[in-house]
């Protein structure tokens, strides 16, 4: 019976968030000891995530710090509107204004690694494609009808989705395929996927600046539990050594 | 030393209180794994207050800067993530080892006569705890705090001819705003974390006067005169329980006996504890839910919106009536349903070891059908969900009808004289 609940208990967690999104996702495999991809992702969020969305809980010198960036290479190529050092990473795009022209304001991304998940924007950044209905010019597979334009399109190059004409059931219809670059961007596809990595990676970094602190001190605690829970099984068995059962 | 001690046990009687409730307090031999989560609750209700004091501190009690002073203290306070962390787990970990405890009190009959009073207490304990559970989980200002607030709150107006009235006296706004966020962080802080004291120290009070029970379900006080000399305990007892009873060869002194197998018990749950905290504080979205990331926001509804885990049984049970008025009923009556339970129980027999198959069967599926309904009120609507989640609510409150009929004439086992081991 214990064994019943326990595996009812266990397969709870799986169950609970099978359902979601339709586009299966893609498995970010990101790596926040990479410091070397944290910067490339801090520098494609700075020069074409910033210009719309900010990280307005986050300051540049707690990232400079984190990433290994010093202050002055990061104020020089990473600061572009003019603010201290200190100051918080925040966009000059005004609130406002930008509702209008999207119909929402873009939304903060210092935390969207910790509401979507990194799967979540791995997938969704390259999962854009050519569609001339919409206003910008381009659709989303992960996120249809995103307002926000393909910033990355001069890095990935024009994404062309395919369908294949497949018999299912005997009925013809078209079966997505992928997504193709017109080869026409600054990055082959394979570095467009690593760039899209690095700057998750760098989301996933700002989402909780503390992770790895938390996990380098979290492995010391438990060998200390570990340690005190010996010492303390001992006393208590020596105690209750003349207890009768 | 002695002479500092006497001069101050003159005057305030801190061996006598330290003796009576710890060093000579008779605890039953045979407590078992059950009977650890007791003094781990008293050890998480320790860490919340420490934790929330320095919270507090930075934490800023407005819609404007609610979320943002959260993430100052996630970032910007020294060890702000550890203290923020251990509190939010540490919300959960309450309510996982009240859970613990309630049902080791409903399998070995621990609210049976003469507990009665001692369970009441539990429950007000319990019904407090969500109340502040509740009201701490809106303080973030994220998107599941808003919303979550504005589905619980929103209950209130089911309520006939004041209902709609009430809703807007309890928001303090006519909707949920930062006057909500206000007073829900008064009430968090100070007023229920001090009725939760208060009221632990009367279930401690309670406890002791009647005294621990014990996996048997029998007695280790017995009528003065009753046992012979050879079978009372070695141990020396206070005389406030000697001066009444003669106290069975069954029993250890609460410290340093239970105190050291406590601690035991205090150093496993601290490894899993501490394992959620450093490596996985959200717990898949379980312990912080992911859109409470996002800034709170009036205007954008989540797709589906859950309150945290612990509550999710009840809000299930209040999806399952389609009646919103009967709804709010089925749900506050599942917990008044536990409060009755000592008189629901017309048995005299505590202990499931001695009752009869049919009420451990009760207990069992009584447990599984809380957790699935947890795991209804927790996931996105479904057809089959609404079907199963009536079917569990009859059968949650099938719980109360059944032990109501079977206890009064129940097949039970003989209970021995003494424990058994």
């Amino acid at each position: 019976m214990k064994k019943l609940i326990l595996a009812i208990a266990l397969l709870l967690p799986s169950l609970a968030f099978a359902a979601g999104s339709k586009h299966p996702l893609d498995d970010a495999d990101y790596d926040l000891t990479d410091k070397a991809s944290l910067q490339n992702g801090a520098r494609i969020f700075m020069n074409y995530c910033l210009g719309c969305h900010q990280q307005q809980y986050q300051r540049y010198s707690r990232t400079f710090a984190d990433l290994d960036i010093p202050e002055e290479i990061g104020q020089e190529y990473l600061q572009f509107t003019g603010e201290k050092v200190t100051d918080y990473i925040t966009s000059p795009m005004p609130a406002e204004a930008s509702a209008t022209w999207f119909g929402a304001p873009p939304p903060d991304l210092t935390l969207v690694a910790r509401v979507r998940g990194a799967d979540w924007i791995y997938t969704y950044l390259r999962t854009f494609y050519v569609d001339d209905s919409k206003t910008f010019g381009v659709n989303n597979l992960t996120f249809p009808n995103v307002g926000m334009p393909h910033v990355l399109q001069e890095l990935q190059g024009t994404p062309r989705i395919s369908y294949e004409d497949a018999l299912i059931d005997g009925e013809t219809v078209k079966r997505y395929v992928g997504i193709q670059s017109d080869g026409d961007g600054e990055l082959s596809p394979d570095e467009y996927d690593k760039a899209i990595l690095d700057l998750v990676n760098y989301l996933q970094y700002t989402g909780e600046p503390s992770r790895l602190a938390s996990e380098k001190i979290g492995k010391g605690v438990l060998v200390f539990i570990f340690i005190f829970f010996i010492f303390a099984y001992l006393l208590k068995k020596d105690y209750w050594r003349g207890v009768k059962k | 030393m002695n002479g500092f001690l006497n001069w101050i046990e003159q005057r305030i009687p801190m061996m006598r209180v330290a003796n009576m409730h710890a060093i000579q307090y008779p605890a039953p031999v045979n407590m078992n794994f059950w009977y650890v989560f007791g003094f781990l609750a008293t050890i998480v209700l320790v860490n919340q207050i420490i934790t929330g004091i320095w919270l507090t501190m930075n934490f800023e009690p407005s819609a404007e800067r609610a979320f943002f002073s959260v993430e100052y203290i996630m970032r910007e306070i020294d060890f702000g993530w550890l203290i923020r962390y251990m509190h939010s787990t540490g919300a959960s970990a309450f309510f996982i080892v009240v859970y613990m405890h309630m049902f080791r009190g409903m399998i070995y009959g621990s609210y049976q006569k003469p507990r009665e009073l001692l369970w009441v207490f539990g429950m007000l304990i319990y019904l407090a705890l969500m109340a502040e559970a509740f009201m701490g989980y809106v303080l973030p200002w994220g998107q599941m705090s808003y919303w979550g607030a504005q589905v619980i709150v929103s209950l209130f107006s089911a309520i006939p001819v004041i209902g709609p009235d009430l809703v807007i006296w309890i928001q303090g706004d006519y909707v949920i705003s930062g006057a909500t966020l206000n007073r829900f962080f008064a009430l968090h802080v100070i007023a229920l974390p001090l009725v939760i004291v208060i009221l632990v120290f009367l279930h401690i009070i309670a406890l002791h006067e009647v005294g621990s029970n014990n996996p048997d379900g029998i007695a280790i006080k017995h009528k003065k005169g009753s046992l012979a000399e050879e079978d009372k305990t070695k141990y020396k007892i206070h005389e406030y329980y000697t001066d009444k009873y003669d106290i069975a060869d069954d029993v250890v002194p609460f410290f340093p006996h239970i105190v050291l197998k406590d601690l035991v018990a205090f150093s496993i749950f601290l490894a899993g504890f501490c394992y959620i905290m450093f490596f996985a504080p959200e717990m898949g979205g379980y312990f912080l839910e992911h859109p409470n990331f996002e800034i709170a926001n009036p205007l954008k509804t989540p797709e589906h919106i859950f309150p945290v885990w612990y509550f999710t049984p009840f809000y299930a049970i209040l999806k399952a009536v389609p009646d919103k008025l009967f709804g709010v009923l089925a749900m506050f009556g599942a917990i008044a349903a536990l409060f009755a339970l000592p008189w629901v129980d017309r048995g005299s027999v505590r202990s499931w070891r001695y009752r009869s198959g049919l009420h451990t069967w009760n207990l069992i599926i009584f447990a599984i059908v809380f957790i699935f309904l947890g795991y209804l009120g927790g996931t996105p609507q479904a057809d089959w969900k609404i079907v199963a989640s009536q079917i569990l609510t009859v059968m949650y409150f099938g719980f109360f009808g059944l032990l109501w009929i079977y206890s009064k004439n129940e097949n039970t086992k003989p209970v021995p004289e003494r424990i058994t081991k």
